[in-house]
């Protein structure tokens, strides 16, 4: 399978074929990481700039690790202290940079569809870093390599995504891209947090937690986003923690080898008790290193094609 | 663009007599002790395991053998349509200090094998560094030479060389094909990878891969 993209943008119309490379890819770079040193010359010469408009520091240090493995040049850009502050356009001060020939732009936005806004606009190649509520296409393709590493294969894997599902960009790429690796998706949480129309996508929907992820392969439990909860979606943080947190006592009717994800940053008590984040279960921090290894293999395979 | 074999070169007994009198070859320079095979992928590694294998027969002590996939230290990336499928590299030992003979199916321009030793440099510093391969079928691009070669094969350019092995292709020999007539320029996409223009000359013997 040739990856043809200039972007990255959503998971929605990707192919199983191309989930696949870039996963064959990213296991291929994960061997970078335990050299002594970490770099190889492939991406010599290539721009990247890491154009964030809201915050982050997992995603933007793993693109930025992930370039500087493979030679590009790293380019950051946050919003704060920027000219987007004196009132340029999105749009504008994209354009500007794109003057300025890097090869890949990596976005972060507040707005669902900024990114695509810029893959529509940009001659270079443009990935998504999440877009609001939308998309967060590299998050997946590291839970799913995260998730193959540790069980082997992906089809027919029973997955549970638990909490904000309305507001999170990761259930969304992973609803997407699950779904086209063969897998089964339930979502469980409170009825407010969980879109009505959310069976469209081909995912079952539970409203208790236990029954949820009496079967599940694979846990995955979402930040709860308090800075969204504003809008009456709880009744209250700890009500939540009781009903839909994830602790030890619960996890017993889970299977044995039953696998423990979280897209991070965590709150600790919240959504998932410190015993499971910290349990043999938790694959929490195989996420992180692999998200460098997906990023490599999305670096590797937008960057390197592009000038014939 | 469709290849016909022109010419056998070597048959199942050719080739392993070659790989035997590889075997013996490096044992007498290089001795059994701090020896290292790395084949680059994908044939190079199965020979690597093979000659391995008739050293083990020869010292009683099979030396170590790693794979190494060169695809990140290409220096055509970014001239090609597609990126190359990049595999992992295996080298589950240390380099510092020991032999390495790096192990390939045909030598051709030399470009592969000048990003195999910038490969092998970033792993670690080798005493040494030996190239055992196969084929040498000329039109060097670089100033590499074998030091172990199984045959040495004058070619056009227009021809390739296709190595098969048993794990990948059923059987062992090495042929030689030239494009069918009047097809030269027929598809425009498969000369790119067939011709000798600057691309290594594992893309070029793509024929019966797994």
């Amino acid at each position: 399978m040739a990856w043809t993209r200039k972007d990255l943008v959503s998971m929605q119309d990707i192919e199983a074929a191309e989930i696949g490379e870039v996963l064959d890819t990213a296991e291929s770079m994960k061997e970078i990481a335990t050299r002594e040193i970490k770099k190889v010359p492939t991406l010599r010469g290539k721009t990247v700039v890491n154009l964030f408009y809201e915050a982050s520091t997992r995603t933007r240090t793993s693109f930025e690790i992930a370039g500087k493995w493979l030679s590009a040049d790293v380019i950051n850009f946050s919003a704060s202290g920027s000219s987007a502050e004196k009132g340029e356009s999105f749009l504008d001060t994209a354009r500007n940079i794109e003057a300025m020939s890097p090869d890949v732009v990596v976005v972060r936005h507040k707005a669902a569809g900024g990114p695509a806004l810029l893959a529509r606009h940009l001659r270079c190649s443009v990935i998504n870093a999440g877009d609001g509520a939308h998309e967060h296409p590299t998050q997946a393709l590291l839970d799913l390599l995260t998730i193959r590493e540790k069980k082997g294969h992906l089809e027919g894997l029973n997955v549970t995504i638990v909490g904000d599902i309305a507001h999170s960009r990761v259930a969304r790429s992973n609803i997407y891209a699950m779904r086209r690796m063969g897998m089964t998706v339930t979502v469980a949480g409170p009825p407010t947090l969980i879109p009505p129309a959310c069976q469209e996508l081909g995912v079952k929907v539970s409203h208790r937690l236990e029954e949820s992820i009496a079967h599940a392969d694979v846990i995955m439990m979402l930040r709860l986003q308090h800075e969204r909860m504003t809008g009456g979606f709880i009744p209250s943080l700890r009500e939540y923690s009781r009903v839909w947190g994830l602790g030890l006592d619960r996890l017993q009717h889970c299977r044995p080898d039953v696998l423990i994800m979280h897209p991070g940053p965590v709150n600790r008590g919240i959504e998932i008790s410190p015993e499971v984040a910290d349990s043999q279960y938790s694959v929490i921090l195989d996420q992180v290193t692999n998200g460098v290894a997906v990023r490599m293999a999305v670096l590797y395979l937008l960057a390197g094609g592009k000038a014939a | 663009m469709t290849f016909r074999e022109k010419a056998e070169v070597l048959d199942q007994a050719g080739l392993d007599r070659a790989l035997t009198r590889i075997g013996h070859e490096i044992v007498e320079q290089a001795g059994g002790a701090d020896l290292a095979l790395v084949g680059i992928k994908t044939r190079g590694e199965t020979l690597a395991a093979r000659i391995a294998q008739k050293i083990a027969s020869i010292e009683g002590q099979r030396p170590a053998v790693g794979a190494l996939d060169i695809t990140l230290y290409r220096d055509d990336l970014g001239t090609r349509v597609e990126q190359p499928q990049v595999r992992s590299t295996e080298i589950p030992f240390s380099l510092k200090g020991i032999t390495v003979v790096l192990v390939d199916d045909v030598l051709f321009t030399g470009r592969t094998i000048r990003a195999a030793m910038d490969a092998l440099m970033d792993l670690g510093r080798p005493r040494v560094i030996r190239l055992a391969v196969l084929i040498d079928r000329g039109h060097r691009e670089l100033p590499i030479r074998p030091d172990y070669v199984g045959k040495n094969l004058p070619t056009s350019r227009k021809e390739t060389v296709a190595v098969m092995l048993a794990e990948h292709d059923g059987q062992d020999r090495v042929v030689i094909q030239e494009p069918e007539e009047g097809e030269a320029s027929a598809d425009g996409a498969a000369p790119r990878k067939r011709e000798a223009t600057t691309t290594p000359p594992r893309r070029t013997i793509k024929k019966g891969r797994e």
